[in-house]
Parts: structure tokens; sequence; C-alpha cells
């Protein structure tokens, strides 16, 4: 049976606890704000480049003739796959889904015969699959989100996957996020980013309006031609790409971490209501010890 | 309002920059400057370095300087997608000098190639700032 002391010691340090993981709640509630406004304001662009390059790569009559980016390389034996992860821990299973969606998918593609190359975006992801996959890790990116996703970072990812390509070290390339659903549920979502697939980077999730009120097939002069225009759009559509999903997982992040931080303030509300009652107990059993003991003093007498 | 405006847009990254019915827009396209009326036959062109001049009521309203980008022309729309995007006004011309003299000492003194094209780029992005600062308004 702990002392009324041990238990006092417990419930002030739960109590501490709970201090910080509410304020780290708080924290995370205002940043998703912010991540999910900064997420909304650059959905635009995206949208808008997405068309463009739609109806560019629609245009190009021979698909051989193409930049590799949007034709690919002709095979797919080596595989790069994109990780997002977070840098910081205590955000519940964000990271867990990911690294498990990650080694399923790895496997499949091993099996397959195919070979794999990690790109991992966050120090957490580091951890979660050095020690399985650590031969297949090329590199890792750290700090891309301090304090918010910039675009300057996703396009020196991007530009760092396009260099890879064009030095043949891979033949197509996927990147792995947490999609923002809502503050409560993220989903792991791959997207194909080499090469370029239409259907892939629509997500669903944009209003096409302004899109079908041109009829799908508007014929589009090109100054300087298709070709030309392509090799521009098609590394600036994959640092579009990249940020797209650095926020999304940024805005995940802070769902994700404001759940489990709220989770945790319960919990921990729990705790301290069950050390109460334990010390209320243990305090009372003293005192009626105490007085009995004075009684039967007192009656010996 | 489709045969009298054009709705302009222009969107960076981050954000939506500006989105309104105009009466011309003339835009640095990657071949020349061109001008966008209503009923602009559909293009898509790259767009360079230089300053976008919106037209209002038969004068310029503002002149925006972007860094390059893809300009998406329909008869009733024209959409800038601009890597960066500053009113001309804003810009601040020590600071644009300060930058031009350090991608220029940059450029002198590398050799790596990616390091070179980045330099070259701000170089040029700074060269045409000024000249954004300099130019005389249309009138």
């Amino acid at each position: 049976m702990p002392s009324l002391k041990d238990l006092r010691v417990r419930i002030t340090s739960v109590k501490s606890t709970q201090r910080i993981t509410s304020a780290m709640k708080m924290v995370a509630a205002a940043k998703l704000r912010r991540a999910q406004e900064q997420a909304e304001a650059s959905r635009p662009y995206a949208e808008r480049m997405e068309r463009m390059l739609g109806s560019v790569a629609a245009s190009v009559s021979d698909v051989s003739s193409a930049p590799p980016l949007l034709a690919g390389t002709g095979k797919d034996d080596v595989h790069l796959l994109v990780i997002m992860t977070t840098d910081r821990g205590l955000c519940g299973g964000f990271n867990t889904n990911i690294g498990r969606w990650t080694r399923q998918q790895v496997r499949r593609l091993v099996d397959d015969g195919k070979q794999v190359k990690l790109l991992i975006v966050g120090r957490k992801g580091l951890g979660l699959l050095r020690a399985e996959f650590g031969s297949m890790i090329i590199d890792t990116i750290e700090d891309t989100a301090k304090p918010a996703p910039k675009f300057e970072t996703a396009a020196a990812i991007a530009s760092r996957v396009a260099t890879m390509f064009d030095d043949g070290e891979f033949d197509v390339c996927t990147i792995v996020y947490n999609r923002f659903e809502s503050a409560l549920s993220q989903i792991v979502t791959p997207l194909q980013l080499i090469p370029f697939s239409q259907g892939a980077a629509e997500d669903g999730d944009h209003d096409d309006e302004a899109a079908e009120s041109d009829g799908p097939n508007v014929a589009y002069d090109y100054e300087p031609d298709e070709n030309e225009i392509l090799t521009e759009l098609l590394p600036r559509n994959l640092s579009v790409q990249v940020f797209r999903a650095m926020l999304e997982s940024f805005a995940s992040e802070q769902g994700a971490r404001m759940a489990a931080m709220d989770n945790a303030t319960r919990n921990a509300g729990d705790l301290i209501d069950q050390l109460t009652i334990n010390y209320n107990r243990t305090r009372q059993a003293f005192i009626t010890k105490e007085l009995i003991e004075i009684i039967s003093g007192a009656e010996a007498l | 309002m489709a045969d009298t405006a054009v709705q302009f847009e222009l969107v960076s990254p981050e954000q939506l920059l500006l989105s309104e019915d105009v009466e011309m827009v003339v835009v640095p396209g990657g071949e020349g400057d061109f001008g966008v009326l209503p009923g602009h036959s559909p293009m898509i062109s790259t767009v360079r370095p230089g300053v976008i001049h919106v037209f209002a009521s038969g004068a310029v309203s503002s002149r925006i300087f972007v860094a390059g980008g893809f300009a998406e022309v329909t008869g009733s729309r024209c959409t800038v997608l601009a890597e960066e995007a500053l009113v001309v006004d804003d810009i601040d011309r020590a600071e644009v000098e300060t930058d031009l003299q350090n991608a220029v000492e940059d450029l002198g003194g590398t050799d790596d190639p990616g390091e070179q094209k980045a330099a070259e780029t701000r170089a040029t992005t700074a060269r045409a700032k000024l000249a954004a600062i300099d130019a005389p308004v249309y009138q």
C-alpha cells in the first residue's frame, strides 16, 4: 500500500503531465487552423496547373517524343518512394500508419522483383523504417516544416527527385503522405509523380466548374511549342505536387497531434480522479486506524 | 460581361493573389509581350520575368512584376501562374541591387553547373526587376 506522500507526489506529477498535454493540444489546434488555411490557399495554383498540364499533355500526339517526366522511361524496375513523415512525435498513429503502408508496399514491390529506394522526409520516418529497410533508404530530409511548409523546400525536394530521375536512378516515383480528411482522420495517400499520370493528380477535391465551362477539348495555341512548355511545366508541376503533399501532411500532423493530446489529457484526468480516490481512502483509513488505537487505549484503562 | 471584360487571375503557389474582371492585360510572354482582350484565341504560353500591366478604362491600373511562370488564355479568362509576384511600386531598389550584386558574385565564384544556373536565374530576375522600376508607364 503506497503511503500518503507517494500518492501526493504521483498526483502532482500526473497533473503537470496533463498541463503539458493540454498545452500541446492547444498549440496543435492553433497550428492546425493556420495549416488548413495555407492548404486551402495553395489549392487554386495546383488546380490550374493540373488543368494546364492536362490540356498540354492531351495535345501531345506522339507520346514517345514527349519529355521522359511525362512518358516515363518505359520500364518500371526501380521504384522510388518519397515518404512524408513528421519531425516530432506525440501525434498518435500518424507515422505508424504511413510506416505500415510503406512496409506493405515495399514488400509487395520486392516480391514482384522490383528494386525499391526510399527517400524519407521527416526524422520520425527514419527511425521507423531504418531497422527493416535501412539499405534502401537513400536519404532523409529533415526540418521541412519549420514553422510551416515553404514552397522553396518543396522545390528543392522536387529538383532533387528530378535530378535523380535524369541520372536514371529510378523509373517510377510515388510520394506517400497523410491526406487531411478532417482533424480526426488522416488517410494515407500514394500519389504517382513520375511519370505524370493525370488520373492520379486529381484527388477529387477540386472544383472544376471553370474547367468544365470551356469544355475539355479547347484547341490551344502554344507559345513556344508543346514540348518546350512541357519541359518547363513538368518539373514545376513536380514541385507543386510535392508542396501540396507537404501542406496536406502538415495539416494532418497537427490534426493527429491535437487528437492524440486530447486523448492524453482525458486519460490524465481519469488517472488523477482514480489517484485522488485512492488518496482519500488511504487518508480515511489512517484516521480510522488512529481512532481505533485511541479508543482501544482508553478502553484498556 | 463576357464580351467586355477578361477574368484575370494571378496565382502563386502559396495563394490566389488576384482575381478580377479587367479590360485588358498585357503579359510578358516567353516570346514577347502579348495583350489579352476579351475573345482572345485560347493559348498557353510561358512567362518570362517582367511586368504584367492591368488596364482599366483605357489606362494602366496596376503593374505587377512576375518572376516567370505560365499563362493560360481562353476567350473569357486569363490565368497567370507566377513563381513570384510583386506590385512594381513595392519593389525596393536597394534590395534588388544587393541581390543582383550577390547573384553576379555567386556566378563568378562557382563551377557547379546547378549553382551557376540558379545564380543566373537570380541575376536575370533582379535585372528584370530593375528594368521594371525604370520602365515608363504605358499611357
